[in-house]
């Protein structure tokens, strides 16, 4: 695709929005004796795509799903260091998780639309049970949700259909759209194309493109030319740390590390 | 050489024929008792079972008709009784199972489920009795319910957190991303997904228990006419068929059939409603 091959601007310095929407600070995380993730340190630039890229193991879903707290779910996890979405800290003992997740929305590797509901329902859950009770306001939601995840010409007739009717790239869009109803500042993706195949795998590329001008995205991907095809930086994770992050056209072309450079090329991973 | 595989070829033949013959063999004898029993029940049964057998209350000794329409409301208020207690308790136990509480605790949880639920009926009823009936110095129909609730509990608790276990985890990561609570996940996503075998467990349970009699016979106990208030006797149709059957009268032996292929045919009828729920389960997720 040809966006990537322009130089990437960083974002533009703005004064009401921090250029980086998350700042992580020396983050550690731990699933009971075992780190698996090691001191990072890094932020993550605003209206830009992200990649973590890296081999099996090394942390990239476990750091990904820590700006959102989605790790907590595991037990015995232990945190330290500090995670910054807009200058705030999400591992306050006063903050919410569910009040994370609500401004920091998240797709999954395998699609998951709620078996028990129509394409229509599956959508606009998330304000649903948060107490949204307002049906026109449920209903201009829905299609503008559906209209972002590029999925509203394709299911607009059958809103009521199971939402598992759907083909997988359809029910991976409609899980995007499910993600941006309830308007989230992030959109953290853990592998989203890798069940997918090719076709479907670009339209949800090309959908990341597009959500980009909103939305700050997160992806951790184990395919390296859809890294460099989707991302503006790149940050390659190895056994839990950070070993680079940068514009992805640098570390594609001239990483700084040799272990990146190693991986990139494929000797290892 | 030919010829050796041709001899291994028909003796092979053999062998696989002789195994499903007895594969086919004990596939009869399983339903063999069953056929019986529902052959007999109907040839003794099916002539008393008539538009008094079920508006009617039993006759006195020696007079003729008559039936079990106490019998047959006790047990439907039974059943509602037990279920009132049974259905949330054991539900909301095994949802707690399968979603909270820490793995040690469960096993040990668990463990005593199972034994609960291999614990002789009749148990329940003495259990009841001391608890209940002597306390409150009188049978009752809240004493047979909640003899027949305790043994449904442990089994829509196991039912349910089978089924809850089954829910895959993407849909409470899905729901849970979204920003919604976690009891709001449990009661909207996954007991949802699940409900279809919740609710056959729950039939099954109740199923399971209107045809109890032990547990009824010192608590329920059993009465001949209308019961006016659930702080009093109240029949039900296993006690009836019980009574009957051991009576010396073969007026009564009659409507003891008849009672017990009415109780048989609604215990059938729930299973087959099972049955209909629990089609293309293959398909969709529980």
């Amino acid at each position: 695709m040809e966006h990537v091959d322009q130089p990437v601007e960083p974002p533009p310095a703005d004064e009401s929005v921090p250029a980086c929407t998350f700042q992580v600070k020396n983050l550690s995380i731990w699933y009971g004796e075992k780190r698996a993730i090691d001191n990072v340190t890094l932020d993550i630039a605003s209206n830009a795509v992200t990649a973590i890229i890296g081999p099996s193991g090394c942390g990239k879903s476990t750091f990904i799903r820590a700006l959102n707290r989605m790790h907590e779910l595991v037990p015995k996890t232990r945190v330290e260091g500090t995670v910054l979405l807009q200058g705030e800290d999400l591992y306050l003992n006063d903050v919410d998780p569910a009040i994370v997740r609500r401004r920091v929305g998240m797709v999954f590797q395998k699609s998951n639309p709620f078996p028990t509901m129509s394409i229509g329902e599956n959508v606009v859950v998330g304000l649903r049970l948060n107490g949204v009770r307002d049906r026109k306001f449920l209903n201009e939601r829905l299609e503008k949700s559906l209209r972002m995840a590029a999925l509203w010409d394709e299911v607009k007739d059958d809103l009521h259909k199971p939402g598992t009717s759907l083909s997988g790239g359809q029910q991976q869009r409609l899980c995007i759209a499910r993600a941006l109803a309830v308007e989230p500042e992030v959109l953290l993706m853990d592998e989203p194309c890798s069940a997918l195949d090719p076709i479907a795998t670009a339209k949800i590329e090309e959908l990341i493109y597009e959500l980009k001008a909103r939305y700050t995205i997160v992806t951790v991907t184990h395919n390296m030319q859809q890294a460099g095809r989707i991302s503006d930086y790149t940050a390659f994770f190895y056994i839990g740390r950070l070993i680079e992050i940068g514009p992805t056209t640098k570390i594609f072309t001239n990483p700084t590390d040799r272990q990146t450079e190693d991986y990139i090329t494929g000797r290892f991973g | 050489m030919h010829f050796e595989r041709a001899h291994r070829h028909t003796w092979r033949k053999i062998k696989s024929g002789l195994a499903s013959t007895i594969a086919f063999v004990s596939a009869l004898l399983v339903i063999t008792p069953l056929s019986l029993v529902f052959f007999h029940l109907v040839v003794n049964g099916a002539g008393s079972v008539n538009w008094d057998f079920f508006t009617k209350l039993p006759a006195p000794v020696g007079a003729a008709g008559g039936g079990m329409v106490n019998a047959i409301v006790g047990s439907l208020e039974l059943l509602a009784l037990a279920g009132a207690i049974g259905i949330p308790v054991g539900v909301l136990g095994g949802v707690y199972l399968a979603e909270y509480g820490s793995a040690r605790i469960n096993s040990v949880l668990r463990f005593l489920a199972d034994v609960l639920n291999g614990i002789p009926s009749i148990t329940w009823g003495v259990v009841v009795y001391g608890l209940v009936v002597l306390r409150l110095k009188g049978f009752s129909a809240y004493a047979g319910g909640l003899a027949l609730s305790l043994i449904m509990i442990p089994l829509i608790l196991r039912t349910t957190e089978e089924v809850v276990l089954l829910v895959p985890n993407g849909y409470r990561e899905a729901s849970l991303a979204l920003g919604v609570s976690r009891w709001k996940t449990i009661v909207h996503i996954v007991m949802k997904t699940a409900s279809k075998g919740i609710i056959t467990g729950i039939l099954l349970a109740l199923a399971r228990v209107g045809g109890e009699t032990a547990p009824l016979l010192f608590t329920a106990f059993g009465n001949r006419f209308w019961n006016h208030s659930l702080s009093q006797p109240i029949a039900a149709l296993p006690l009836q068929i019980f009574t009957y059957a051991i009576s010396p009268y073969d007026d009564w032996h009659r409507q003891a059939w008849a009672g017990a292929l009415v109780l048989v045919t609604g215990v059938f009828c729930v299973n087959v409603i099972v049955r209909i729920l629990t089609r293309g389960r293959a398909a969709s997720v529980v």
